[in-house]
């Protein structure tokens, strides 16, 4: 049976194959889904995190590394729901009303998912309101707002203005985006600002006290 | 002194007055709102102004705004535009934001009931939709129309095919249009396309009917990474059509033209870059150095990098490339600061851009906070020579008026000072 540090190496050197292969040995040896995510995957996109900030690797090595994720949590997430086993926390994105880029706020999807939150992910050019119907629904702990454009900023003003006036429980706006600051975080009000997908695992999981 | 020559005095890094771009590339200009606005400030004559790049919805700097503005360049333009139709036979149509403006007669939009607006490949409506401007948005993005991917099919040929030789409708295009600059004050900035290497914005071939190969921009990512012979041999190809290309390209331009847009690949992102020193190296580098060393052997012409970002730790190679000129200068991303910048390489390429921070003071500062950085940056980048003045990239839309006529205001008071 192959180690569960196996699996950790793999994901963080974006081995899709290898890591598809050995989710898929472990599975089969009796290892626990929960622990294969929790103990293999989770610290792999904890060392690309860390090796992005550090700019040891950059965006495509973080695609590349976020592609193998994906298709290793495609063979567990069935196994987790038919067990009942849930995300521990849930979390909402999408690109603002107005812009349509994507590439940031899918790494920061997939780096959510990585780190034990369920994603729902809203896509690009977000109605403010579809924001708050949806962390709602899901009950949320956190909703993250994306941008590239300094012609959407003021989207992304709205719509944290709405998600503050709706008043939901627990509910932490995170913002983040090439032309986005800690400064515009702060002036519209938002919990928090991550520059990098790495960062913004490490904020989100501070906000819902996550000591990890 | 006329504006050709200041800059290229500016290009020898000689000292002299600041000259100004505004407009000669599809990099350097405004946001169709704010040509419209700056023509009603300064009183030019009012119409609906040409959409010269529907890509990111530029506005025309006609010669009567260039002046007011005070701009020393200017552009020859391509035959067709980034969704692939002529630029010609000229039309009225109305912006999702009420704008009356010009546009080609291959423009071609289908809006739905949500408002959203739908552009067409070389302007044919029965094929998908290659370009999507949101309703409430300002410009077009490319719609990523990927074929599945058999990695075992993938043939580099599929991203070769908007790399071809200068049609004879091309080269009667270029005749005219160097037949039009012919003669200006103004210095002229060039390019035939097909010179930038996988740039993300020309990936997802939005002029191309029906893109094949890898046209996903994740998935053009991804392969810079895993296909890496794929992508080489895509660069290789279209740097054997582009020397052949430019050769004719310079028999027509010939001395009519001072810079040659090389590429718009961005390498930087807000902190950092999209590839290692060691990836630029392998992967790019050749292909740049044989690009700038034919036009340095053949033509006079200074070539012309754009990058956005934090490319700091790639200003040397970029220099020992073979780049004359670096665009936008974002001296809002990591490492970019412009005093840094001019001290360590300012002597070696030139700067082109950098001027005023269009993420932030120019859309959200007052008039008060554009003329004091547009005085620093002029202050840190212009002794010696080696200084274009520009925006850092396109000034975008709802940028207000009086932001854009104070930077104006404050590169004319710092070159009547003298510096």
């Amino acid at each position: 049976m192959p180690q569960l540090s196996e699996l950790t190496a793999a994901l963080a050197a974006g081995k899709r194959a290898e890591t598809v292969r050995l989710t898929q040995e472990l599975l089969a040896a009796g290892v626990r889904p929960q622990t294969i995510i929790e103990e293999g995957l989770v610290p792999g996109m904890a060392v690309i995190g860390e090796q992005f900030k550090r700019n040891e690797i950059f965006v495509p090595e973080m695609l590349v590394a976020a592609r193998a994720m994906k298709e290793a949590i495609k063979l567990l997430e069935p196994l987790l729901a038919a067990a009942g086993i849930k995300p521990k926390y849930t979390a909402i994105i999408g690109t603002v009303r107005g812009d349509l880029h994507d590439i940031g706020k899918n790494l920061v999807s997939t780096m959510w998912r990585g780190a034990n939150f369920a994603v729902v992910d809203l896509g690009t050019n977000v109605a403010p309101e579809r924001y708050v119907q949806a962390a709602r629904e899901h009950g949320a702990q956190i909703v993250g707002l994306s941008a590239l454009l300094t012609t959407t900023m003021p989207a992304m003003k709205e719509t944290v203005a709405l998600l503050k006036e709706a008043n939901l429980p627990g509910v932490k706006v995170l913002v983040g985006g090439a032309p986005i600051t800690q400064l515009f975080a702060d002036e519209i009000g938002a919990d928090g600002y991550a520059a990098d997908a790495g960062t913004a695992v490490d904020l989100a999981k501070r906000l819902v006290g996550d000591a990890a | 002194m006329t504006s050709r020559e200041k800059v290229r005095r500016a290009l020898r890094h000689e000292a002299g007055p600041v000259p100004v771009d505004f407009g000669s590339t599809g990099v350097t200009g405004l946001h169709i709102s704010c040509v419209a606005a700056l023509r009603e400030h300064y009183g030019l004559d009012r119409h609906p102004v040409r959409v010269c790049e529907p890509f990111q919805m530029l506005g025309e700097i006609e010669d009567d705004l260039a002046g007011a503005l005070g701009s020393d360049c200017t552009g020859v333009n391509g035959r067709t535009t980034m969704f692939g139709f002529a630029n010609e036979g000229w039309r009225e149509w109305r912006t999702p934001w009420g704008q009356e403006v010009m546009v080609p007669e291959g423009f071609r939009v289908r809006v739905d009931a949500g408002g959203e607006h739908y552009l067409f490949p070389q302007g044919d409506t029965t094929v998908p939709p290659s370009g999507h401007m949101p309703a409430s948005g300002y410009f077009f993005d490319a719609i990523i129309r990927q074929e599945p991917i058999d990695e075992d099919r993938l043939d580099p040929a599929d991203n070769c095919v908007e790399f071809q030789r200068l049609a004879p409708e091309d080269v009667a295009h270029w005749h005219r249009e160097f037949v039009r600059v012919k003669g200006s004050t103004r210095s002229v900035t060039g390019g035939i396309g097909g010179t930038g290497l996988g740039d993300i914005a020309l990936v997802p071939g939005p002029f191309l009917k029906h893109p094949k190969g890898i046209r996903d921009v994740n998935e053009w990512y991804i392969s810079l990474v895993e296909r890496r012979d794929y992508v080489h041999r895509i660069f290789s190809h279209q740097c054997e059509i582009a020397l052949e290309n430019l050769a004719e390209y310079a028999r027509i331009a010939g001395d009519a033209m001072d810079i040659l847009f090389v590429c718009g690949t961005d390498f930087g992102t807000q902190n950092s870059q999209f590839c290692s020193v060691a990836t630029f190296d392998e992967l790019y580098a050749p292909y740049y150095r044989r690009i700038n060393d034919w036009v340095h052997r053949n033509t006079g012409w200074k070539t012309f990098k754009h990058s956005c970002g934090a490319v700091r730790p790639l200003m040397e190679r970029f220099i020992d490339c073979g780049f004359d000129i670096l665009n936008p200068v974002q001296c809002s991303a990591k490492g970019m600061e412009a005093a840094g910048l001019k001290t360590d390489f300012g002597d070696r390429i030139v700067y082109w851009g950098g001027g005023v921070d269009t993420q932030h003071v120019l859309p959200f500062g007052t008039p008060a906070e554009v003329t004091a950085q547009v005085t620093e940056r002029l202050a840190a980048f212009s002794p010696s020579g080696g200084y274009i003045f520009n925006t850092i990239h396109n000034i975008q839309a709802r940028t207000p008026t009086e932001n854009i006529v104070a930077m104006v205001d404050a590169v004319h008071a710092f070159n009547q000072r003298g510096g």
